[in-house]
């Protein structure tokens, strides 16, 4: 799904801006949101509602971290796909459960000529090389030239920033830091 | 399974396997999420803020898609490894990057950068390119083939409840 950026208005902006540290663990959180920021419960839902319905929230609920539990292995596989066929292996990879991303991203050739991009988890490197090896036998992968590039160390894990009204404000949440 | 899933309760593993996407948008939502548990609100707030606590929670809130608010590119280098904590260190530092991974590559630094506009994003790579010394691999999302469910934390089993 390609998207464009949405038109935010301010008080949308300065919703985003808080809701991407997540909910207050409160009773009323939507309410408490609003208190921080001028607005009553029920405008703050309503901005939340529309979020929702345009497709820029792509998940609403409980975001763990893999990494704390238990999933410590964490592979990008990239493959080279022919451009005619890298819609449906996409759709094939993005079924599994244990694939977290799946995205189609340019090559920069020289240097990098790989295109698709997925990102598996598992408990242990084994585990992860176990899926890999399921995913390439199930969709017809054999032929199609891969890496695998398993995360070594985590540098940083927290959101990326937008500005809001003209000031810097707090990292929104991205789907790939979700699932760091 | 892994021996880490023997450190959480049951409620603990309910509430971090089945509430990770379509939370309704009530203005009571861990009343909501109590209800389905048959436990108690505060006890469903005490929990996820051990959690939370405890690292195994990151948020109770949105995921948003990447690039529908601001832009987003995925970015590498190939660092010379001697150099590597120290360019880690100073790319870390900029308020427009987020997720910085070293990966097992020749490109071996691997983040997120995020910007409300291109124009910004640009920038933030031709700085990173400029201080690093190394071409920045610059990787936009051009297609999304995954819809996101969340993660099966696959808490067997005892603890996946439909």
């Amino acid at each position: 799904m390609k998207m464009h950026p949405l038109k935010l208005d301010d008080r949308d902006r300065a919703l985003v801006a808080l809701i991407q540290k997540g909910l207050p663990l409160v009773p009323r959180p939507y309410a408490e949101l609003g208190r921080r920021i001028g607005m009553a419960e029920d405008e703050v839902m309503q901005r939340m509602d529309k979020l929702r319905l345009s497709g820029a929230i792509k998940r609403f609920g409980v975001i763990v971290r893999h990494r704390e539990l238990g999933y410590r292995a964490n592979a990008m596989v990239v493959w080279d796909v022919p451009e005619a066929e890298i819609a449906e292996l996409g759709n094939c990879l993005a079924r599994y459960p244990f694939i977290t991303l799946c995205y189609r991203r340019p090559r920069r050739l020289p240097h990098w000529p790989y295109n698709l991009f997925t990102m598996i988890h598992g408990q242990s490197r084994a585990a992860v090389c176990g899926k890999l090896a399921q995913v390439i036998g199930e969709c017809g992968l054999d032929d199609i030239p891969h890496e695998i590039l398993f995360s070594r160390r985590r540098f940083k894990q927290c959101g990326a920033r937008y500005c809001t009204a003209g000031e810097t404000v707090e990292p929104a949440r991205t789907h790939e830091e979700a699932t760091a | 399974m892994s021996e880490s899933t023997g450190q959480y309760t049951e409620l603990e593993q309910r509430l971090l396997n089945d509430f990770q996407q379509d939370l309704p948008l009530s203005p009571t939502p861990y009343a909501d999420m109590a209800a389905r548990l048959g436990v108690d609100e505060q006890t469903v707030l005490e929990t996820l803020a051990g959690l939370q606590a405890c690292g195994a929670v990151s948020r109770v809130g949105p995921v948003f898609r990447p690039n529908s608010i601001g832009v987003s590119t995925l970015a590498a280098l190939a660092v010379p490894p001697p150099a590597l904590e120290r360019v880690a260190a100073w790319v870390n530092a900029l308020p427009q990057v987020n997720h910085n991974y070293e990966r097992e590559h020749e490109f071996n630094l691997w983040f997120v950068v995020t910007a409300a506009d291109r124009d910004e994003l640009d920038a933030v790579l031709d700085q990173i390119e400029a201080w690093s010394g190394c071409p920045v691999l610059d990787l936009p999302m051009l297609e999304d083939y995954f819809i996101d469910l969340g993660f099966d934390l696959n808490f067997a089993p005892q603890g996946r409840r439909q």
